[in-house]
């Protein structure tokens, strides 16, 4: 929800030239990183609390987390391909690389529900133990954000449409691109501290 | 279809809840009444609740702020009664459900909804006028963050006729804030009240940082901000840097309470002792989020009625500045008696008391300010001498309260209670009252009736040393907070002698009232013509009282710390501006009012499960979201005509002889 | 005339030193102030040194700003003005100097008294401790004396002049253990063991209580500390152990039940075990040897690095060690 929130500083011009909604939304991304900071520390201490269930190593596997990530980078990747189009002021490559990205967003989604949905069914679901709470809600909370960013992708896409690249749709594209390479981020501090961390020796 | 409500929800057994319940329906009937019967609901929905004017929200919030003092003190006056009576076998008139709801409440609503708003609402009034904005950096976001705040007060006023509070204490320790022990949905209000709240202060935080970084007038370096501008920015900060932390600890437990997860249970791996650490990582920063803006609006008030420069600006600053880092490593003191090592404690102790450093150093530079100085005694003086002394002592508990030896024996007991109101009302609220009485005129236009703020003054005063030297006697005798009953019956005449000092806090609750009433009706007899009534010296008397609603006609270019005063001495503080020109404004919108009012719907149906509801509010709030942003009429341009006849009409009504500080000057040279 | 003048002002002033006099008096009987014990006695200490300390600058902050409030009100022309003076380096050095020292003396006693009193540490006597368990419930005490194997509930009776070592724990809810004449106080969570160490320095009776709320029947979760000789102890033990019913895990399932303003009660054969078992309650039960802690290992210390417990954030059960 506080993703969403933020956005709504857009509505507004007094002698703004975007600089200000920038930085704006770079403090809210700094204190939606400290939500990620709670929930990893949370993480950090729950992490050995299996109480008798499952732990990391017999639930993850490797190569299935490994190409969710990669779907994740390359949807930054793409995203970063559809804001040189507009800096180019093409409109209709912007929209079609932005589409990659919301495909590949979307199909990182589904891979993270397959994955909920196959613990809760192995009988690891987040009620099993205080670790898989801690998996859950730290690997969720990003699911969320990730979410929520479909939801802003869609309607950017339509506003670059309807609106054309004028400036604040350029300025919403900006914050939007930083929201997706910022949950990026987080995504690799989620791949090494969550999923990694049980196959180091 | 309602989740887990039905009738049996509203407590009629309940006759204190039930009266209270009638007052509040018929209170608001008559309300409605009276605005259907003056046609104001137009003029309300236009000029107030859709508002994005700072000064107006900034308004409403501090209303919010005085509707929920009630509330918040009326609980106080219950649990003074209580404790009162409640000795050598008696229980007194509370069972423990109802009163552990109260003191719940109390403590909820006076931090939350009281010293919360009072502050978010001084900092939007007065921070954009002290470094010459038009509005805050992001007005919609600004109407929304209100909403939201005025949405966790509803959601805590309705807990108490649909449902029950939280019976946990305001920080809702587990395992005793987990279903298991809490099963009613008196959690779940505590919850999703401070979540709406909270998100509203985080978004309140982002802008004002935004505002006071990127709005200040040409020639506003930071070292030329007012003081209260600096500790606003230093509160902003802490905000941003705790809220989140907030967020986050309620969003897992109630991931406990909703969805049978184990972050806090004692079951499956939980861990209570992480909550306890992340909600004070969050509670202790919250006090100094609280107490800063205070600390910004005394040293504005001493120095203004001394007739001098603030001593000791840049030590000011870096006090404040100091105090906001050193607030982030202190939190364990609410625990040193969880069994952490010696060492851990050692510590945090000598962390916290290192803060009374900087915050000394403040109280030396205010008496250094009234030193050689020509103080009024105005009534927002009298409360800044008043905090001056008692901060002092709430200081020196403190203090005590961080030596991990002492905190052994006087952790949780009424010595603890005794000093955090020691701090929170003679810091907290003195410090807004006594900056309510002092930029009242420039948000109404007129001055409040001094003799009835003094009344105040005084009964608040006295009636807080009654109310809290018992308590402290108490603490140092072994006597723990929370107490329905107690069965020691030398403890009575302390806790009748409390509830005798709560009666004069009463007084001068009411005498606030009464000094408010007095003050409209006597308004034309005391309207501030010259938009300075105090002899100011900061950017916000340069301009008309009540200020416009684009603030100043002309961005004014800043050349020094104090310039209306230093534009006094030189003589062009009121020379008109020989042309106008068109100044661009936020538009008024509806949308921060209604998306609120779906939060409202959604967070009832979260309490009590009703999920189709739910379901559908969350989706209501996204697509009113969306909606918004596809408004692209959200700003305009004042003609330069209309503002010329609004500036040509003040300068008309500027009485010929003013105060100016260069006839003070020469008056003392 | 001069009578009704001295009645005027003398009567009131007597009976104002009389009822100060009661009250200074009750304020040297208040608990923390008259502890019987050698914990309670460096506590008071340690509250009036410091208090004291602060008192050096409190005292002439709170003078000088009446004073200057009244030296420098506007109607007084006689005082000076000088409206342009703001800043002054030798002012400055002092108030940042004073408080500097202050706390920096401050911060040695706090780190000298932090470990003296620390509450893990045994306290040094000839005599061996006394090792109580305590266990809080919903909402009562129980008291096991594993060296005798009798339990009380909301009565503790120790020997006097003999250190208690005190095993803590609770049930469900979060309490803190307290007596206030006898000194220190720590909490008690489930499924953790705190500890405390305490001495009663006289034969009496000592109030104590839980310090932290834990819901409905908090308020009469208070129980009686007897300090008594040691023939005395060695007789009640003896009396208890043939006199009392046993305590059987059904029985203390039983205790667990809540209940309110519980009566002393005492049980003569406790079984073996029961506290740890209350400890472990929550732990899993399939698992072997590996898992040593409800927060598992991952935020210990290693052990080398910390002989006693570790020094880390209490986010691990501090006694497990």
């Amino acid at each position: 929800m506080s993703t969403t929130l933020a956005t709504a500083g857009h509505g507004h011009a007094e002698h703004d030239d975007g600089s200000m909604t920038t930085v704006g939304f770079w403090i809210y991304l700094m204190s939606d990183c400290l939500i990620f900071a709670t929930l990893f520390a949370t993480f950090g201490v729950l992490a050995g609390a299996t109480a008798g269930g499952p732990g990391g190593r017999e639930l993850f596997g490797l190569p299935f987390v490994l190409t969710e990530t990669m779907l994740l980078l390359l949807s930054s990747f793409t995203f970063g391909a559809g804001m040189l189009g507009a800096a180019a002021g093409r409109r209709r490559v912007l929209v079609g690389w932005l589409a990659i990205t919301f495909l590949l967003g979307l199909g990182f989604i589904a891979m993270e529900v397959h994955e909920f949905v196959e613990l809760i069914h192995d009988g690891a679901g987040p009620s099993r133990s205080a670790f898989l709470s801690a998996y859950f809600g730290l690997v969720g909370t990003h699911g969320l954000h990730v979410l929520s960013g479909l939801v802003w992708l869609g309607v950017m896409m339509h506003q670059v449409l309807r609106f054309g690249l004028d400036g604040i749709v350029r300025r919403r594209l900006a914050c939007l691109s930083l929201f997706w390479h910022f949950l990026d981020l987080i995504w690799i501090c989620v791949f090494t501290f969550v999923y990694l961390r049980e196959f180091t020796p | 279809m309602f989740g887990k409500l039905d009738l049996s929800a509203i407590p009629f057994h309940e006759p204190i809840i039930m009266g209270t319940l009638v007052i509040v329906m018929l209170g608001g009937a008559a309300l409605i009444a009276a605005i259907t019967y003056y046609r104001k609901w137009t003029y309300l929905w236009r000029e107030w609740l859709t508002s994005v004017d700072h000064k107006r929200i900034g308004v409403m919030y501090i209303i919010l702020a005085l509707v929920m003092l009630l509330r918040g003190f009326a609980d106080a006056l219950m649990m003074r009664a209580q404790q009162a009576i409640a000795a050598n076998g008696s229980t007194g008139y509370l069972p423990p459900h109802h009163y552990d709801q109260i003191f719940t409440a109390h403590g909820v609503i006076m931090i939350f909804f009281v010293a919360t708003p009072l502050i978010l609402g001084l900092m939007n009034v007065v921070v954009p006028l002290q470094i010459g904005a038009r509005d805050v950096a992001f007005p919609f976001v600004n109407s929304l963050s209100f909403w939201l705040s005025a949405v966790g007060a509803v959601l805590v006023m309705m807990s108490m006729f649909v449902g029950d509070f939280a019976a946990t204490g305001w920080v809702a320790y587990p395992p005793l804030s987990e279903l298991g022990y809490s099963p009613t949905v008196g959690v779940d209000y505590y919850i999703w009240s401070l979540q709406v709240s909270g998100l509203g202060t985080l978004l309140t935080g982002i802008n004002l940082v935004v505002t006071i970084l990127r709005m200040r007038a040409p020639g506003m370096t930071l070292m030329r901000m007012p003081v209260f501008t600096w500790t606003a920015l230093i509160t902003n900060i802490l905000i941003i840097g705790v809220f989140p932390v907030l967020t986050a600890t309620l969003a897992l437990l109630s991931a406990d309470r909703y969805l049978d997860m184990h972050f806090f249970t004692n079951e499956l791996g939980g861990n209570a002792m992480m909550y306890i650490n992340l909600i004070w990582v969050w509670g202790h920063p919250e006090v100094y989020i609280l107490i800063l803006p205070c600390f910004g609006a005394f040293s504005e008030i001493i120095s203004t009625f001394s007739g001098k420069p603030l001593f000791g600006y840049k030590s000011m600053v870096y006090a404040t500045s100091s105090i906001g880092v050193l607030s982030f490593f202190v939190w364990l003191h609410h625990f040193f008696t969880m069994g952490s090592g010696a060492n851990v404690n050692a510590f945090f102790g000598i962390m916290t008391s290192i803060i009374s450093i900087p915050t000394g150093v403040k109280l030396f530079n205010w008496l250094f300010t009234m030193f050689r100085g020509r103080i009024r005694y105005h009534s927002s003086v009298w409360w800044t001498i008043g905090f001056m002394v008692t901060f002092a002592i709430g200081g020196m508990t403190g203090v005590l309260l961080a030596v991990p030896g002492a905190d052994f024996v006087l952790h949780n007991s009424l010595f603890l209670v005794a000093h955090f109101h020691n701090v929170i009302i003679g810091g907290v609220l003195f410090g807004c009252l006594a900056a309510i009485g002092f930029w009242f005129p420039k948000v109404f236009g007129f001055t409040l009736n001094e003799f009835w703020g003094k009344v105040s003054f005084w009964c608040w005063l006295v009636g807080f040393y009654l109310a809290f030297m018992p308590l402290y006697v108490l603490g140092l005798d072994g006597m723990t907070r929370r107490m329905n009953h107690y069965d020691d019956p030398a403890w009575q005449p302390w806790l009748v002698v409390a509830l005798i000092g709560a009666l004069v806090i009463a007084c001068g609750i009411a005498a606030l009232g009464i000094q408010l009433v007095v003050s409209i009706r006597n308004r034309n007899a005391n309207l501030d013509m010259t938009g300075d009534p105090w002899d100011g010296r900061s950017l916000e008397w340069s301009t008309a009282s009540p200020a416009p609603f684009y603030n100043f006609a002309h961005v004014p270019v800043i050349t020094s710390l104090e310039p209306h005063w230093d534009a006094k001495k030189a003589g062009t503080a009121y020379v008109e501006p020989a042309a106008y020109e068109d100044i661009h404004m936020p538009r008024n919108t509806g949308a921060g009012f209604i998306i609120a009012a779906i939060s409202l719907a959604l967070c009832f149906a979260l309490v009590w499960h009703i999920w189709p509801l739910a379901i559908v509010s969350l989706l209501g709030m996204i697509i009113a979201f969306i909606v918004r942003t596809y408004d692209r009429d959200v700003d305009y341009y004042v003609p330069a005509a209309e503002v010329a006849a609004i500036e040509r009409a003040r300068y008309a009504r500027l009485p010929k002889t003013h105060p100016t500080a260069a006839t003070r000057y020469d008056e003392a040279a | 005339m001069f009578a009704s003048l001295f009645h005027r002002i003398y009567r009131p002033a007597l009976r104002l030193a009389a009822v100060g006099g009661a009250l200074l008096l009750q304020g040297c009987r208040l608990a923390l102030f008259d502890p019987k014990g050698d914990i309670g006695n460096q506590e008071r200490h340690l509250i009036l040194l410091s208090t004291g300390l602060m008192l050096l600058v409190v005292i002439p902050v709170i003078a000088l700003t009446l004073y200057f409030f009244w030296r420098y009100r506007a109607t007084n022309t006689e005082a000076t003005y000088a409206p342009e003076w703001s800043h002054s380096t030798a002012i400055e050095v002092v108030v940042w100097t004073i408080p500097c020292v202050i706390v920096a003396v401050l911060a040695v006693l706090i780190w000298r008294s932090t470990h003296a009193l620390d509450p893990y540490k045994a306290l040094a006597s000839e005599r061996p401790p006394l090792k109580v368990e305590v266990v809080a419930l919903n909402w009562k005490w129980l008291f096991i004396y594993p060296d005798y194997g009798v339990a009380t509930v909301n009565e503790l009776v120790v020997p006097a002049r003999t250190p208690i070592e005190f095993h803590l724990t609770a049930d469900s809810l979060m309490n803190s253990f307290f007596i206030p004449r006898l000194g220190s106080q720590v909490y008690a969570m489930a499924g953790m063991e705190t500890r405390l160490h305490l001495i009663a320095d006289e034969v009496g009776t000592y109030a104590g209580r839980s310090s932290a709320y834990s819901g409905a029947g908090f308020s009469g979760m208070r129980f009686d500390t007897i300090a008594v000789s040691d023939a005395d102890f060695a007789d009640w033990i003896k009396r208890t152990r043939t006199s009392s019913p046993a305590l059987t895990a059904d029985g203390y399932h039983a205790l667990t039940a809540p209940s309110e303003h519980e009566p002393a009660r005492k049980f003569g054969n406790v079984e073996t075990g029961l506290f740890e078992h209350v400890v472990d309650q929550f732990m899993p039960k399939a698992a072997g040897g590996e898992i040593c802690g409800p927060s598992g290992t991952v935020a210990r210390i290693p052990s080398a690095l910390a002989p006693q417990r570790a020094d880390t954030l209490p986010l691990t059960s501090p006694a497990k060690d």
